[in-house]
């Protein structure tokens, strides 16, 4: 298993010099999370009829998604997408949508 | 239950790994400090990895080359030509772009030279980069189908470049009188937007019923069947009973010459005239696809799929509806989720790092009238050097979906159109 190194070590090397840059986009889950802002809007603010997902917290967001992919909470298209994820992909991004909101 | 990504999983380790690491990495910190991205194309896929790639790491220097000053967007142009949104409601500009520190250079790159790491613009200037993406969008196989060249599109327009040509279709919609034919003609696959031409079908439908219902619409595909088929199909049976005759590769759908003059298309057996024509050529990797060696002899570009690196250019990535990323289908979303991935893979080899196992999702809505929308999804994964579909997860509306499931799907259709553009282009 092969560590983030350098990108890790940018932050630190970056917050010393006071620049900063948005590593903090590349952390768990964020990747992920990134596909949920074509319909729920950058950050997670909705533009539209989708629910706004900023300022959620992670165990509320991370328990629906997995309601929909189980069938427990109904949807229109939530349960096709999310049967595409895991638990630990879902918790993952979950804790970076939550944690971003804070 | 499967393991976490790849991605995910070492993002975790990463944060524990800082401390011990720190003293090590000053030379890749140097290079990503400095790195250079040229991006070619302002559109789902362009716009996005520019943007994302600041997002990701706002020091690597984002140069967006795009002809256009404004741009009009495929998606949600049925909207236009069948009468419900005017054209600005699809027109984006690049100020968001630029307020994030991209340069944008509105010119045409007319070549990518993977060798010298640079792209050659039109008006003679010369961008150098570390790594260069790519996203042209589709150009056309002009004269592949006898008679349909550049030259006929002001009278038989394609309409599948948004922009003066969704206008021209609107008006000559709008100039049909009532009883009047309209015939549409799409590729053959792979294209650009599969639901895009039964949503075209659906939106001028709703536009006829309207306002000029004793009007027609004749379907001449080459396929054996089309996007979402069946949802379309029952939607137009309901909503427009008797306006749609489709004919597919069956039934003498396959059209082998435009005869524009005569408004006429020309198939095995017959002739169709129509008063107002829609033809959408057979379709290929934008131009600067085969000027720089991308493309190969199917017209599209190979890349490896996980950090979308072209497998014929090293350095040069290819995304969106130019590369061959087969089983995502040629759609704005997957061009967008495929340009986040690739902007999170080239932030991190430019820190010195492999890039993450990818993961995609792709949502196709479409409007069979302005409130009854159906939709296709699919999750993808990266296994074994390829994108595969996610097993168990995506597909259609049910067919026997309800018209409250049918409503909420058109506004969020609309919805989705209006968080993905401002995501794009702010």
């Amino acid at each position: 298993m092969k560590l983030r190194i350098p990108i890790v070590a940018g932050v630190l090397l970056a917050s010393a010099f006071g620049i900063g840059p948005a590593t903090a986009e590349m952390a768990p889950g964020a990747v992920l999370a990134n596909t949920c802002y074509s319909c729920h809007g950058t950050e997670g603010k909705s533009l539209g009829a989708m629910p706004t997902i900023h300022g959620k917290p992670a165990e509320y967001l991370s328990t629906t998604l997995k309601a929909f992919r189980d069938g427990q909470r109904p949807s229109t298209v939530m349960q096709r997408i999310t049967k595409g994820f895991n638990d630990a992909e879902i918790d993952a991004l979950a804790a970076y949508l939550g944690q971003k909101s804070k | 239950m499967k393991k976490i990504s790849r991605r995910g999983f070492n993002r975790l380790l990463g944060a524990s790994g800082a401390a011990v690491a720190t003293g090590l990495a000053m030379p890749a910190i140097v290079n990503a400090a400095s790195a250079r991205v040229v991006v070619i194309g302002g559109g789902f896929g362009g716009a996005t990895a520019a943007r994302y790639l600041k997002r990701f790491d706002k020091t690597i220097n984002v140069t967006l080359v795009e002809p256009s000053t404004k741009f009009v967007t495929c998606p949600f142009s049925n909207t236009v030509i069948g009468g419900l949104k005017p054209i600005s409601y699809i027109t984006h500009g690049f100020d968001g772009l630029e307020a994030m520190g991209i340069n944008v250079v509105h010119d045409l790159a007319v070549n990518v030279d993977a060798a010298k790491k640079q792209v050659k613009l039109a008006q003679g200037q010369v961008l150098s980069f570390d790594r260069c993406i790519v996203s042209p969008g589709i150009d056309f196989k002009w004269g592949a189908v006898k008679g349909a060249t550049q030259e006929i599109i002001n009278d038989i327009p394609h309409a599948w470049k948004a922009g003066p040509q969704t206008l021209l279709l609107r008006k000559q919609l709008e100039a049909m009188p009532d009883g009047g034919v309209f015939i549409i003609s799409p590729p053959v696959n792979p294209f650009r937007c599969p639901p895009g031409p039964g949503e075209r079908v659906s939106l001028v439908a709703n536009y006829f019923r309207t306002h000029k219902p004793k009007s027609k619409i004749i379907v001449l595909d080459p396929k054996k069947k089309f996007s979402k088929q069946g949802l379309f199909k029952a939607g137009w049976e309901r909503l427009y009973p008797g306006m749609v005759e489709y004919r597919n590769v069956d039934d003498d759908g396959v059209v082998r010459e435009v005869l524009a003059g005569k408004k006429t298309l020309v198939t095995d057996f017959g002739e169709v005239k129509g008063d107002v024509i829609n033809f959408i050529p057979p379709q290929k990797a934008g131009a600067i696809a085969d000027q720089s060696g991308l493309s190969d002899g199917t017209g599209w570009c190979p890349v490896d799929q996980q950090a979308f690196e072209s497998t014929l250019q090293k350095g040069v990535h290819v995304i969106g509806d130019a590369s061959i990323a087969a089983p995502m289908p040629k759609s704005g979303f997957s061009a967008s989720t495929q340009a986040k991935v690739c902007a999170a893979a080239i932030a991190e080899m430019l820190g010195g790092e492999k890039p993450g196992t990818p993961k995609f999702v792709n949502t196709c809505y479409s409007l069979v009238a302005p409130d009854y929308g159906i939709s296709v999804a699919m999750v993808y994964g990266f296994e074994n050097g390829k994108i595969v579909k996610v097993k168990g997860s995506g597909g259609l509306t049910p067919s026997d979906a309800n018209d409250y499931h049918l409503k909420q799907e058109a506004l969020y259709a609309d919805g989705w159109y209006r968080s993905i553009s401002t995501d794009i282009w702010g």
